[in-house]
């Protein structure tokens, strides 16, 4: 275990991920004590690309189990596969094999549904477990996943119990929905992902959109900043910045200063802002004034 | 690790729990062995505790400044602006306090505040006040009402009603099925598994049905002077509604809002009421509903709301923001929740109608507006309740 995060830092910007210190020394700590990671922020900062890009940084395989309201074991751990349990008993009824030999072969291995949390532990090689929006999930499963995420080894009555074969990485994402229980907040690592500052959201437009001109990118990235200290309902994430900059470019929009663009980024404001209040708040005179003050 | 190290690290752990944080035993171990494994310099060991010691957003933001003010010696010590377990156990010789107190003027804690009746509570603020000056000045014609009716054992009732009406609405009809033995559909899935050992002929049925779910409660009480009368009865009143029931949120606000769930879930009622009077400064000065509600919409709102919320507001509406300021933000509370309550003391007297400008313009967004002015009229909401 190691308390040195640059490489972790490094590996991930080779991925395409740009990591403040912080995230990068909580998935550091997390490869290191095995503990899962607990990720909350708000939408669009990049919690569910961290684990897509630690993934990538450590080659092994990404798992996602994504949360709902109703969420229950059968969806995320296991189910038999009925269907063709069904048909297997059909098809074997004739060629008369004993009952018990049925049995046994329609609860073997082949008939089993793996689900993500199944899947996740019976790997070779650790992978990455994106558990996302573990907030969305009821309070029931949540304690359920406790058990797993202490014990890593999951009980099927038919087949026995199955131990991991490797600790996955466990990346929980949380975009604060409902207040999680203080029993999962103690069990993992906590960060929280703020909007990256204008640096680093430069970088990591830089990463993700490799051609674009450095002027332009500069304009936008100010732009964005300014636009999320306005009172907005939803304020835009990286991932908004991203669209936004794509369509700009798409739109052949070379800088945002000049009548010629005007129309263009109005129409294109669509999208980083999500609701109507936010695009009513928004009218071409206030687009100009934020417009104005980017250098 | 030298023990002088781990003696201090035990002692940064104390100072954490004793700023709120969740932490024993357990983290000092894994702290303990993850320092003394490494070579590290301080950013690093500090991004590194924070990240294994915090556990929400909160505890995040303040980490920093903890960390510094222990090993350091920032002179932070002081920084536990979040009121610790025993912060006011200065004030416990105030044994009467549940009993008499509220308004909490008379608390210890506010000895150096002038106390006001309330006909002369106004406040120089209040410009839209025309509610305020009813308010004082039938203040002889109302000795029925609730806040004349000072004996424990009201106060009590009012904590049993409020926990009658809790019950009421906890649970509501989920969409999604789950299965049971006595459901009102048939599980097809869960019929041929059952069945696969007779060779997948259905002979015995399983059969789901649409669970309760919990009802999520969240009370925003309005403290300001105004409605100080009432304070006493609707405390115990929110606290009886949210206390033992785990989904529910409450909220004070009077010019500013404070979430006091955690303050009314302690055990000993006059420790609530002690904790309260800290809390919330300006009780009883005027009210910014409109402001109020903004910073619950913008900061509680995601998380305390869902589509099976149901937002109860007590207030009597009299708003020294502006009127459009309201209706916007209750558009957006309504936006979030399910049901909108609103219990309006002032709604019990004779000859009421909702003529505060906020008031009226807050009907277009409420379910339900009904008044509160009595152990009868709260006790008579259940009906009401078991409709939302």
């Amino acid at each position: 275990m190691t308390f040195d995060y640059k490489p972790v830092q490094r590996d991930l910007a080779e991925a395409g991920y740009i990591a403040d210190d912080g995230l990068a020394m909580a998935l550091c700590l997390t490869i290191g004590l095995r503990r899962p990671l607990l990720l909350e922020g708000e939408a669009g900062v990049g919690k569910t690309d961290v684990a897509k890009a630690l993934a990538a940084a450590l080659k092994t395989r990404l798992i996602r189990l994504q949360c709902y309201e109703g969420l229950d074991a059968n969806a995320t751990i296991y189910e038999w596969n009925y269907q063709r349990q069904l048909l297997a008993i059909r098809a074997h009824e004739r060629d008369a094999m004993p009952s018990d030999a049925i049995e046994r072969h329609i609860f073997s291995e082949d008939y089993l549904l793996r689900r993500p949390l199944l899947e996740a532990i019976s790997q070779p090689q650790s992978p990455v477990l994106l558990i996302d929006e573990i907030d969305r999930a009821d309070e029931e499963f949540e304690a359920y996943l406790l058990e797993i995420l202490s014990d890593f080894q999951i009980t099927i009555p038919e087949l026995g119990t199955i131990a991991a074969r490797s600790i996955p990485h466990v990346i929980l994402t949380s975009n604060g929905t409902r207040t999680l229980s203080d029993a999962l907040r103690r069990r993992c690592l906590y960060s929280y992902v703020d909007f990256p500052d204008e640096t680093k959201e430069l970088a990591i437009l830089h990463a993700r959109l490799p051609d674009i001109d450095r002027r332009l990118a500069r304009q936008i990235v100010r732009f964005v900043q300014m636009l999320r200290r306005e009172e907005l309902e939803k304020k835009p994430g990286i991932a908004e910045t991203l669209d936004w900059a794509s369509a700009l470019i798409g739109l052949d929009v070379r800088s945002i200063h000049g009548d010629s663009a005007a129309a263009a980024i109005q129409a294109s404001l669509i999208c980083l802002l999500k609701t109507e209040a936010d695009l009513k708040s928004m009218p071409r005179e206030v687009t100009a004034r934020l417009i104005g003050k980017v250098a | 690790m030298p023990s002088g190290a781990a003696s201090r690290m035990t002692g940064f752990m104390a100072h954490l729990r004793h700023n709120g944080f969740a932490v024993g035993p357990g983290e000092t171990e894994l702290v303990l062995s993850a320092l003394a494994a490494n070579e590290f310099d301080v950013s690093a060991a500090r991004l590194g505790l924070k990240t294994m010691l915090s556990g929400d957003r909160l505890q995040w933001s303040r980490f920093d400044e903890l960390f510094d003010a222990y090993w350091f010696k920032r002179g932070l010590r002081l920084a536990e602006r979040a009121p610790a377990k025993d912060s006011f156990r200065s004030h416990r010789p105030r044994p009467e306090l549940w009993d008499k107190v509220l308004p909490p003027e008379e608390g210890s804690a506010y000895s150096n505040r002038i106390e006001r009746g309330p006909g002369e509570a106004e406040e120089p603020d209040e410009t839209s006040g025309s509610g305020r000056l009813i308010a004082s000045t039938q203040d002889a014609l109302m000795r029925t009402d609730l806040r004349t009716l000072v004996s424990p054992g009201d106060v009590a009732e009012a904590e049993r009603i409020a926990e009658r009406l809790a019950r009421a609405i906890r649970y509501r009809l989920s969409r999604r099925r789950i299965p049971t033995c006595r459901g009102d559909t048939i599980d097809l899935r869960r019929t041929i598994r059952h069945n696969l050992s007779r060779g997948g002929e259905p002979i015995e049925l399983r059969r789901k049905h649409r669970p309760e779910r919990p009802v999520r409660l969240v009370v925003l009480l309005d403290v300001s002077g105004s409605m100080k009368v009432y304070n006493r009865y609707f405390l115990s009143f929110v606290r009886g509604l949210i206390g033992k029931w785990l989904q529910a949120d409450a909220f004070l606000f009077h010019t500013r809002l404070v979430r006091i769930t955690d303050v009314l879930r302690e055990r000993d009622a006059r420790r609530v009421m002690g904790r309260l009077s800290l809390m919330s400064e300006g009780f009883g000065g005027g009210t910014r509903i409109a402001a109020s509600l903004k910073h619950f919409n913008d900061r509680y709102a995601k998380e305390a709301l869902n589509s099976r919320s149901v937002v109860i507001v007590m207030s009597d509406g009299y708003d020294t923001d502006p009127t459009e300021a309201l209706t916007l933000e209750l558009k957006r509370l309504k936006g979030r929740a399910r049901r909108l309550v609103w219990l309006n003391p002032l709604l019990g007297w004779k000859d009421y109608t909702p003529v505060a400008r906020a008031m009226a313009a807050a009907l277009d967004y409420i379910d339900y507006f009904a008044t509160a002015h009595s152990l009868a009229s709260l006790a008579a909401l259940e009906d009401e309740f078991v409709r939302l």
